[in-house]
């Protein structure tokens, strides 16, 4: 197969390059370059001039001896992610810039121009596991639970699927290092990236500020008294309990945004608890609704028992088997079936 | 994976060697490995071979022997002209520099650093063919201006620019005139400037070897402090391999010239013609100026450089976008955005630059393979 490589110069996507190479596939490596670099302390740099990422991406090429591009994408990165990003935390919702880079950059602006390019798939670093099963292409948790991303790939269809290959998916993190380390590939032992890629010192609330502006307001308890100030909305994330700055003995947890009112709702834990959640945008993994008996509701999230209520015209309602604490409207909701995605869309509210 | 047959039409990123280039070099690498700055034998052979070449570059420009300053490259030349005149300058009271708008990096990325530094910045526009301006350049110009700068021929549309009145303007003022005849030099015989930067690769040298020329009387601080080589103003061992190729490729490329340039303008203009009747909405920039001879540089509506250079380059056809970058992702041309042209098309734009070994055939086929490749992308 003719594949394009997805390399972001980190261990598990140039390990997925090597596997395809070594499986024979006629590969091809593309770096994303998602956000114009910063500037060093002298002043102005031009924006085409290398990011490590990069030069580590280019080298892994090098020695897989294959073709290596950079691909400029940030503008459709700033546009597609990091304006929504913002604009979420802004009105008061959790958002992941990483499932929304996936929907709009990797299985979008990339596997669009890859098809045009004539590849026949686009090959990334992610830890989960495609299969072409019966009748369709099936997306299920990776091998390594720990690393396991298959949520942040909930929302790709069949359209995706079909053209998408995860090649560490079935091997564990250590695998991946060793492997990297036997091709004696540079980035083996190149740290993982946990933060948010574009929020270059891990402050998102201080991204957001600069940005959308400081919007400070009142923080009320669950019976509308005002217990408090707060600097933001965009500072708060459902079921958050630090941070909040109040001088209570008995914890507090955020139960609300109000972004109209610029209010934080807060309140014990037991008033956390809902029963169910409304989804937004869902797609279904094999184009219609099916029955699931688990979501997940956050990245690295613990799977809970739920099943499918209601749906229709992109919308799913989900019950709770026990009640749950902390969904964020914002945050992708996937189901699962067993250890497979059926589906996925966009918390909008939780319910009672 | 086996790669097709390639043809290489990127000649203004880099060139192959001269052959004699290769030759005069081959001793140097092997037995006569001395310091030119030594006293000795060994010494004085490798001395031997950098005024050589100090003779063969100062004849191809028609200067004297010591207005040449060997540096490792381009970028050199254009920092030392640019910030050794600067420097010097200030003490005289001239704190003005001016630059046109579609010069390299090496010149435009220092001038807005002196310019952060204290110096008085001042940047010339050019037309829609990419010919600087002479009248805002003579309004740009009075006697605070330490030094203007302007290309003998730019490197991404290969537009010629008028520097012998940019000069006479520049030193009616009395001030210091520089010209970067990087892309110029393997084309056209050399402009007649106070400082003119060269660069050995594009003209059939090693990369990493270029010279500054300085004309006698124009006075410069170094950048380079140390053994005082080159009269003091380039300290640092000198290259000697290095600069001996580059004195033999001037002294092929010089050779060559007229009836090469003349040889490669109509293999150009076959390409160009070419291109233009196969493939819709394709616009040459620069196509009312002047140009250097082996430059075609086009914008193809509706076509992305990204995806069309890699669709060229798996059939082996390299090409550019532009200036070679350090990434490797495209960003539109700061040349033809000067220019007028709109970021949409500057993102179609392609490079195709000829050298003195392009054939017929390489042409034809590069044609065809880019009309496919639109072809594709316009689906």
């Amino acid at each position: 197969m003719k594949v394009l490589a997805a390399m972001s110069g980190g261990v598990d996507s140039s390990v997925a390059a090597a596997l395809l190479v070594r499986q024979g596939h006629d590969v091809t490596g593309v770096h994303l370059k998602l956000s114009e670099q910063l500037a060093p302390i002298d002043g102005r740099v031009h924006g085409c001039c290398g990011l490590a990422d990069a030069e580590d991406a280019r080298r892994v090429a090098q020695v897989l001896d294959i073709p290596f591009y950079v691909w400029n994408l940030a503008e459709q990165f700033g546009e597609g992610v990091v304006e929504n990003f913002v604009a979420e935390y802004a009105a008061g919702r959790t958002p992941n810039p990483c499932v929304r880079c996936n929907e709009t950059i990797k299985f979008g602006a990339l596997l669009e121009r890859a098809i045009t390019l004539g590849f026949d798939a686009i090959a990334t670093g992610h830890y989960a596991i495609n299969v072409f099963e019966e009748d369709r292409w099936r997306l299920r948790r990776s091998a390594d639970a720990a690393k396991d991303q298959s949520y942040v790939l909930a929302r790709c269809g069949q359209r995706e699927l079909a053209r998408a290959l995860f090649p560490v998916g079935e091997m564990t993190k250590d695998r991946t290092r060793d492997l990297a380390r036997e091709l004696s590939l540079r980035v083996a032992d190149k740290p993982d990236s946990y933060e948010i890629c574009f929020v270059a010192d891990g402050d998102a609330a201080s991204f957001v500020e600069q940005r959308a502006g400081r919007r400070p307001g009142e923080m009320v308890d669950h019976t509308g008294a005002v217990v408090g100030s707060h600097a933001g909305v965009h500072r708060f994330t459902i079921g958050q309990r630090r941070g909040l700055g109040l001088g209570i003995e008995e914890p507090r947890y955020v139960l609300a945004l109000e972004p109209e009112a610029n209010r934080v709702v807060v309140g014990p834990r037991e008033l956390l608890a809902r029963g169910g959640l409304e989804a937004l945008d869902v797609r279904w993994t094999g184009g219609e609704p099916e029955a699931f008996d688990a979501v997940q509701v956050r990245a690295h999230g613990r799977p809970v028992s739920a099943t499918l209520a209601g749906h229709g015209a992109g919308r799913a309602s989900v019950r709770f088997t026990e009640p749950q604490r902390g969904i964020a409207p914002g945050q992708l909701v996937a189901f699962y079936a067993g250890d497979e995605v059926v589906g996925g869309g966009t918390i909008e509210r939780s319910a009672a | 994976m086996t790669r097709p047959d390639p043809i290489y039409l990127d000649h203004a990123a880099t060139t192959p060697l001269w052959p004699q280039a290769r030759a005069t070099m081959a001793p140097l690498l092997e037995g006569a490995f001395g310091n030119a700055s030594s006293l000795h034998a060994a010494g004085r052979d490798a001395r031997k071979a950098v005024e050589e070449a100090r003779e063969a570059v100062a004849s191809a420009a028609g200067v004297r022997p010591e207005e040449v300053v060997f540096t490792s490259g381009g970028t050199e030349a254009d920092n030392l002209a640019l910030k050794g005149i600067a420097w010097r300058a200030r003490h005289e009271g001239r704190d003005g520099i001016v630059v046109s708008a579609i010069e390299h990096h090496a010149i435009l990325d220092v001038a807005e650093w002196l310019a952060r530094n204290g110096f008085r910045l001042s940047v010339i526009q050019v037309d829609a063919d990419g010919v600087v301006d002479l009248d805002a350049l003579a309004a740009a110009v009075d006697r605070t201006t330490a030094i203007v700068s302007v290309m003998q021929a730019n490197n991404e549309v290969g537009v010629i620019q008028p520097v012998a009145s940019a000069a006479e303007i520049t030193r009616a003022a009395g001030a210091r005139f520089h010209t970067d005849a990087v892309q110029a030099a393997p084309w056209i015989p050399l402009a007649d400037a106070d400082l003119l930067s060269l660069s050995a690769h594009k003209l059939g040298g090693l990369k990493g070897v270029g010279a500054l020329l300085v004309r006698r009387g124009v006075g410069l601080e170094p950048l380079l402090h140390g053994g005082g080589q080159e009269r003091g103003i380039r300290s640092g061992t000198y290259n000697v391999a290095g600069i001996a190729g580059f004195g033999a490729a001037v002294t092929a490329t010089m050779q060559a010239q007229p009836a090469l340039s003349e040889r490669v303008r109509a293999l150009r203009d076959r390409m160009e013609g070419a291109l233009l009747e196969r493939i819709d909405g394709v616009a040459v920039n620069g196509a009312g100026a002047e140009r250097l001879p082996n430059n075609c540089n086009v914008c193809i509506d509706g076509v992305e450089a990204n995806s069309l250079l890699m669709l060229l380059d798996g059939e082996g056809v390299a090409a550019s976008s532009g200036s070679a970058c350090q990434s490797g992702a495209p960003e539109p041309s700061h040349v033809l955005l000067a220019m007028g042209v709109a970021k949409e098309r500057a993102l179609g734009a392609l490079r195709l630059t000829l050298g003195r070994d392009t054939s017929e055939d390489d042409v034809d086929r590069a044609v065809d393979v880019v009309a496919r490749a639109v072809a594709r992308l316009r689906r």
